[in-house]
């Protein structure tokens, strides 16, 4: 899922400063299951943002809202009427949501989250990153642990020096190595072999950072 | 000198070579870099320039090199992966082969977050290993990575890169050794050792493979002033161990600087003798000022007959 | 600083009870005859662990001045880790209270068990004494825009 944050509530309140009339839209998918941006989270942010206004003398309509997935046109329209009444529109999505909405409506999008990464559970309250999105999939060779996404450095060929004894990365003390855990992973599945091959630099062309934004087109399915 | 590289001329030769670090430094004083190679320049068979070292910015790897080259030595250009994508790597191995430069030593480069510019962004658009072999197609080849030709002279420049041989895990560290072999590197410098007896299970292994013959290994030595900084190597530094003799050693020293500086000594000597070791790699850190008595005292090399910074 | 006579403001305070202790406490300091201050309401849960953050932010919204949060004595709780998640939540939530810009001390975290009666009055007690010095909540508000706490919301 997309792993996504809440911006602190100073930061918040700054951006909605001069607006009296705010939607606070949430989105029921992914940061909904990462607890930043589901129905919950939007009532206690109203909540939070109304007693912070009255607190400073300053009140505020707040309507409440939650889309079932904001990236996509079909599930916002139901808010269209509403959020034409608005001033402002605080959303709870991902980034894409403030996008897709910024598309679509005339007024400001104002985003309450810091979208952060792709996301695993690894337990309860803790969400890690284990898939950067770069377009070209090599788990498979990998044991089914991407160095792309979990090694600070994105090598392709093993572990740096900078691995710890007790097979932490220099980076961070309670980060495992990715490539500790592929070797773990590779032996237990025999296939160190595949260690041993030089894997040739990456195709950033694929990624984000090479070939700028992407784009998926199924002609087969557009109507 | 301007023909080739000194340090292949040495290992090619089947001669002891000796290397030292210097780093170059956070100001734009061309000085600091003279007086750092008219100290080693007599002593040692090449000069490593770090770049960046530990993620600080610093002078330039590549201007600093340009500057012990044009004193008549023979500079080891460090690159590491985490300042540069592949096509800033390649232009300045051109650049460097122009320039007379003919070591480079490729490196994944310590990350970004641990230097003084932690909230900029490492590039790592290859690593170490590619970089190897990205290096040496240009010069075997001719040819760049996306498989373009370089047009008219071809770089010059002897191969290398590091290897950490005491970190885990243990049995993949000459996996990787071998795949730099492949990769194309000419030389390998270690970090840094100070447990032998590891370093020589280490060095069986390579031989078991043969890489001892495809790469010359320089392992890499470190003077220590104090038992403190030891300590702090051996327990913050991954890869390095330091066995519990030698802390004893600097602990009871009443000159804990002197007995760093014998106990260095004492490792190169104690190196030398493993087969598959062709060198020594002293990184000093600042402290360059003994790398002539360390060199002298190990017998692994003479003064130059006619020192140029006599 | 409010007008208000601060010695003669009484404090309207919530208290999200236990059933199984803080709940029962409270009901024995009744049969006890227990003097405590009349204007804490309580808000029975099945267990503290079904607080919600919202809960206390909504309390505070529809006026009331302080919040006390009173669950089992830690390692007592009836569903194991109830009153543990609950001390976390409270936690998270006085933080955002700092953030609001509502002193945190209007909300707090207590311990009890059902045999407590007298900790229950107790505590009830002390937590009116530090609500009535910090004042009505909306004070700040109030001198601002009286017109706008007047109406209210939520």
């Amino acid at each position: 899922m997309i792993v996504a944050d809440q911006k602190p509530l100073e930061e918040i309140l700054q951006m909605l400063a001069s607006y009296k009339r705010v939607l606070v839209l949430g989105c029921q998918s992914c940061v909904a299951v990462c607890m930043a941006g589901g129905e919950k989270e939007v009532g206690i942010m109203a909540s939070a943002i109304r007693l912070a206004r009255r607190q400073q003398g300053r009140d505020v309509e707040i309507v409440e809202g939650a889309a079932k997935r904001q990236c996509d046109d079909e599930f916002n329209e139901p808010f269209a009427g509403t959020i034409e009444k608005q001033e402002a529109v605080l959303s709870l999505a991902c980034g894409v949501g403030v996008n897709k909405l910024s598309e679509r409506f005339a007024l400001p999008i104002l985003p309450a989250l810091n979208t952060r990464f792709f996301g695993e559970v690894e337990r309860q309250g803790v969400w890690t990153e284990v898939c950067a999105g770069c377009g070209q999939c090599i788990l498979h060779l990998t044991g089914g642990i991407c160095p792309i996404a979990r090694c600070a450095k994105n090598l392709l060929n093993g572990p740096c020096g900078g691995v710890r004894d007790d097979g932490t990365c220099e980076v961070k003390p309670d980060l495992q190595c990715a490539w500790i855990l592929i070797y773990n992973r590779l032996q237990q599945l025999n296939r160190l072999d595949y260690l041993a091959e030089i894997m040739p630099a990456k195709d950033w062309s694929a990624d984000r950072a090479g070939g700028g934004p992407r784009k998926r087109v199924r002609e087969d399915m557009m109507l | 000198m301007t023909g080739e590289s000194n340090l292949k001329r040495i290992l090619e030769s089947a001669g002891f070579a000796v290397t030292a670090e210097l780093g170059p430094p956070k100001g734009a004083d061309r000085h600091v870099i003279e007086n750092g190679a008219k100290l080693l320049g007599d002593w040692v068979d090449a000069i490593n320039i770090t770049d960046n070292q530990t993620a600080v910015t610093r002078m330039s790897s590549l201007s600093a090199c340009a500057i012990v080259k044009s004193m008549g030595l023979d500079p080891v250009l460090q690159i590491t992966a985490r300042d540069r994508n592949a096509l800033a790597i390649q232009s300045d191995i051109l650049g460097a082969s122009a320039l007379g430069i003919r070591n480079v030593l490729c490196l994944t480069g310590d990350h970004i977050s641990m230097g003084n510019h932690p909230k900029s962004k490492g590039v790592h658009d290859i690593d170490s290993i590619q970089m190897v072999q990205m290096v040496r197609k240009m010069r075997d080849e001719g040819v760049f990575l996306s498989g373009d030709r370089i047009t008219g002279e071809k770089p010059a420049v002897f191969i290398g890169a590091a290897e950490n041989p005491l970190a885990p895990p243990p049995e993949f560290r000459v996996v990787r050794l071998g795949k730099k072999a492949n990769a194309g590197a000419d030389f390998i410098q270690t970090q840094v050792i100070f447990d032998v007896e590891r370093f020589r299970v280490f060095m069986a292994q390579v031989r078991e493979r043969k890489l001892h013959e495809k790469l010359a290994i320089l392992p890499g030595v470190m003077p220590v002033k104090s038992a403190k900084v030891m300590n702090y190597m051996n327990t913050k530094v991954p890869g390095v161990r330091v066995p519990d003799e030698l802390i004893q050693r600097m602990q009871a020293s009443p000159d804990a600087k002197a007995e760093g500086v014998t106990i260095c000594v004492q490792l190169i000597q104690a190196l030398k003798e493993i087969e598959g070791v062709r060198g020594v790699h002293i990184m000093a850190v600042q402290w360059e000022e003994v790398v002539p008595e360390i060199v002298e005292r190990a017998c692994v090399r003479k003064k130059q007959p006619v020192g140029k910074f006599a | 600083m409010p007008e208000v006579g601060q010695e003669n403001f009484e404090p309207r305070l919530v208290a999200f009870c236990c059933h199984y202790c803080a709940f029962a406490a409270a009901d024995l300091a009744g049969v006890l005859r227990l003097k405590y201050p009349s204007n804490v309401r309580i808000i029975r849960l099945p267990c503290t662990g079904k607080l919600d953050a919202l809960y206390l932010l909504k309390a505070f919204e529809v006026g009331v001045d302080g919040v006390m949060v009173a669950g089992c004595l830690e390692g007592s709780c009836h569903f194991i880790s109830g009153n543990l998640r609950a001390k976390k939540r409270v936690q998270a939530t006085q933080e955002l209270l700092k953030r609001i810009g509502i002193e945190q001390e209007r909300l707090e975290f207590f311990n009890l068990s059902s045999a407590q009666g007298n900790r229950f009055a107790q505590i009830a007690h002390e937590m009116t004494l530090r609500v009535r010095a910090l004042g009505p909540l909306h004070h700040a508000a109030l001198a601002a825009n009286p017109a706008a706490v007047a109406k209210g919301s939520g």
